[in-house]
């Protein structure tokens, strides 16, 4: 298990260097060294003299790519493209336009954007699955087309307008919760109820859908006539059998979103003010913060690699007959 | 006047036609005509294509534009001259005339009370009476005549429809009639031409009308919603139909080489999406769409005018789009290639002697297909709803652009002011929302007729 693992984990880094040389590529084009050292210096009186001493003071001074001058290891290591991968490896983002350290700031706000996203998750799959089996019990039946029919119109309504309908509503007219704004400990969940609720409701539509296809396909099978033969209610069948036997391909199938919560949502935090990852990106991209972005594409692709790690680990870890391949 | 096409407008036009070409070439086989015809005997399925219709045809009117060469002004005064599209020709009382801010529907005066300093020297706050109605007209009679406009209009394109479908099943007009009436049709016309009478009628009543009110409001600078909502119209067809235009080239060639030639190819092409998988697809496209940015801002003598240049901001976009959204189309298709390539048709045909590119075009793209189409009827809904987020993060189309997005986003920032700015956000959630569901309503029952298996689904 352990050397599998490892193993996993040596195929996640020519990914990341991939997904590095991308952000590398995309980022330089546009703003090469000298342009970052005549922000940094302030656009008046610079000389070339002081851009070329501030480009070899931070090593900007090297190669893109290779670096001719030098021997063996050190034609590839002796370059900007090595330095500056090696230092997103240690999670060593550098420093904001706003001169705050990047890393010190996504380690803060990890926690408000987990408290939006945690709940959201768990019980979005917790309804989805209860509102799926129900169904099921329904099969075929008008409700369940009508059911149906009201999913895909829930899927077919723009996540925002969610967020802005219960925030008019829940906050503005009926002065249930506050709009927006966050707070640590038990003060602040108040602040959380609305964009769970909201994050969970939104994705009903799809989520029901695909659990449904899921244990569609698992009510055809054996075992659940064996069960009918024996004589068990359809309601124990289905929270009993079905249940246990669909939560393998749904566990699997969730994992790899997992690590990805740690990034937080976009929308919904800037909608609701709450200071995480989320809304952190967001600023970054309006205001055009390349570091910021940088870092955040970088921490995603290697919580996505986690999260694939994690997926085959856990084929493995429920489901005996898959064995791993060494 | 003269044609001034845009880029996009190329495209899209380019992609109609290439369409019909399509669907010509494989009308030929029976089999696949069998399998639309079931798709089309649902009336769930039949009704949503009229809707698509409807919105493809006002993408279409709009994505035809032209200069109005202006008669030549006295006073020398060079008048600037914008590129029109034959839509705005339709709505040019709605396209050049705006009133000064925020009003809601039908509403005879402003929405907010503002400064006026009487003649008398007195200053008072008032709400001020719009200036582009007519306060005059009837509702109800405007109504009325709209009403029998869209009812005659749509008569007047439904009975030669079925006159045709009467010749080319050789039965008499008014048997035909008399079918579709009682619903005896295997493809439920019935239910086609209802739906088609109701958009029509909707539509010119609210066209009549919109002569004399601003039948949706007016936003933020005074600019007619319904005009504002139907422009949009273009922007998220042009987002949803073009991005696969990008992506399918890439998905297809990657995907079945990687699925036919496997080894090394296989293992590149397989790095090449896992790669691009794992960035997260907002933050790829934010820092795509930055780099562009930047990138225009440095060069504005690549554009002559702001449509230009908001239309290749869209171009750009639209790009970015696909680049970062053929990954998951191309997984399923090397799946299901190196399913297909193991099958006998396959070897033998190999085995004949046949050349790779013909084994290719001949046995395995036709085998692929289903998968293709579903997959981009999925994509679509969720390209157009995406367009709206993306706006939103700032990431988007031109701010200049109508789109659903940029109405959402501007009317967004009203929801503290009481009484509330509904109708800008009703007008775009809805005009998105009857799109979105009727393309879903649509790709699912392709899907059931194409994949009853649900091989597609699986990705989801």
């Amino acid at each position: 298990m352990f050397a599998y693992i490892v193993r996993r984990l040596m195929f996640a880094v020519p990914i990341l260097i991939g997904v590095n040389f991308i952000t590398f590529a995309l980022f330089f084009m546009i703003s090469t060294p000298d342009d970052m050292a005549r922000a940094q210096l302030g656009a008046k009186q610079t000389t070339p003299e002081m851009i070329e001493a501030w480009k070899v003071s931070r090593g900007y001074d090297k190669p893109l790519f290779i670096n001719l001058e030098e021997d063996g290891i050190d034609k590839i290591s002796e370059t900007l493209f090595f330095q500056e991968s090696l230092k997103l490896f240690t999670f060593d983002f550098g420093e904001s336009d706003s001169g705050r350290q990047i890393s010190a700031d996504i380690q803060e706000r990890m926690i408000p954007s987990l408290s939006i996203a945690l709940p959201t998750f768990f019980i979005g799959i917790i309804t989805n699955i209860t509102f799926a089996l129900l169904i099921i019990l329904f099969r075929g039946s008008t409700l369940d087309t009508v059911t149906m029919m009201i999913a895909v119109a829930i899927m077919s309504v723009s996540g925002l307008f969610y967020i802005i309908a219960g925030q008019v509503l829940f906050s503005q007219m009926l002065h249930w919760v506050p709009i927006s704004g966050y707070e640590t400990g038990w003060e602040g969940v108040k602040f959380l109820i609305l964009p769970v609720l909201i994050g969970v409701f939104a994705g009903l539509g799809a989520g029901v859908r695909w659990y449904r296809s899921i244990f569609l396909e698992e009510i055809h099978k054996d075992y659940i006539r064996t069960a009918r033969a024996k004589g068990l209610s359809e309601i124990k069948i289905l929270f009993k059998h079905l249940l246990q036997n669909g939560l393998l391909p749904i566990l699997t199938g969730i994992v790899v979103v997992i690590p990805s919560l740690f990034m937080g949502s976009l929308i919904m935090e800037s909608f609701f003010a709450i200071p995480g990852l989320g809304s952190y990106t967001i600023d970054a991209i309006q205001s055009q913060d390349f570091g910021i972005v940088k870092a955040m594409v970088f921490l995603g692709s290697v919580l996505y690699i986690i999260g694939l790690i994690l997926t085959d680990i856990s084929y493995t870890f429920f489901d005996p007959r898959v064995r791993l391949s060494t | 006047m003269s044609l001034v096409p845009l880029w996009t407008d190329y495209m899209i036009w380019g992609l109609v036609i290439a369409i019909v070409f399509w669907a010509r070439i494989i009308g030929k086989s029976p089999e696949i005509k069998r399998q639309w015809r079931l798709v089309f005997e649902s009336k769930v399925a039949i009704v949503s294509t009229v809707i698509l219709l409807f919105y493809v045809f006002i993408a279409l009117i709009d994505s035809i534009h032209f200069i109005q060469t202006a008669p030549q002004a006295f006073d020398g005064a060079t008048e600037i001259i914008k590129p029109q599209s034959v839509f705005d020709a339709i709505f040019s009382h709605l396209a050049n005339e705006s009133e000064r801010t925020y009003s809601a529907p039908f509403a005879l005066v402003e929405h907010n009370k503002s400064m006026q300093v009487l003649a008398s020297g007195e200053v008072k706050y008032l709400y001020l009476p719009l200036q582009n109605i007519d306060p005059t007209a009837s509702i109800l009679l405007e109504s009325i005549k709209g009403f029998f406009i869209g009812i005659g209009l749509s008569l007047l394109l439904i009975l030669p429809h079925v006159f045709w479908r009467s010749v080319k099943n050789s039965t008499s007009f008014l048997q035909r009639l008399k079918d579709v009436w009682q619903q005896k049709t295997v493809i439920p016309w019935f239910n086609a031409y209802i739906t088609f009478a109701i958009i029509l009628t909707l539509f010119s009543i609210f066209y009549v009308l919109s002569f004399s009110y601003h039948v949706l409001g007016t936003d933020k600078v005074g600019g007619d919603v319904f005009y504002e909502a139907l422009k949009s119209i273009r922007t998220g067809m042009l987002i949803g139909v073009l991005t696969t235009l990008v992506m399918l080239p890439l998905a297809l060639i990657l995907g079945i080489s990687a699925g036919l030639f496997k080894g090394w190819v296989d293992d590149v092409i397989q790095y090449l999406y896992t790669t691009l998988n794992s960035i997260p697809g907002v933050l790829l496209i934010a820092a795509a769409v930055l780099v562009m940015q930047v990138m225009m801002s440095n060069n504005p003598d690549w554009f002559t005018s702001t449509e230009e240049r908001a239309d290749m901001r869209l171009l750009f976009l639209i790009l970015i789009l696909g680049v970062t959204s053929w990954t998951g189309l191309c997984r399923l298709l090397r799946a299901e290639t190196l399913k297909i390539s193991q099958l006998e048709f396959v070897i033998a045909a190999k085995a004949f002697g046949v050349s790779k590119f013909k084994v290719i075009t001949q046995h395995i793209l036709p085998n692929l297909m289903h998968i293709v189409l579903i997959s981009v009827v999925l994509d679509f809904s969720g390209l157009v709803l995406a367009e709206a987020v993306l706006s939103y993060v700032g990431i988007g189309v031109d701010p200049t652009m109508h789109s659903w997005g940029n109405m959402i986003n501007q009317a967004r920032l009203e929801m503290a002011r009481m009484p509330m700015v509904w109708w800008s956000l009703f007008s775009a959630f809805f005009f998105m929302f009857v799109l979105v569901l009727a393309a879903n309503l649509f790709s699912d029952r392709v899907q059931t007729v194409l994949d009853p298996r649900g091989l597609s689904r699986s990705e989801k």
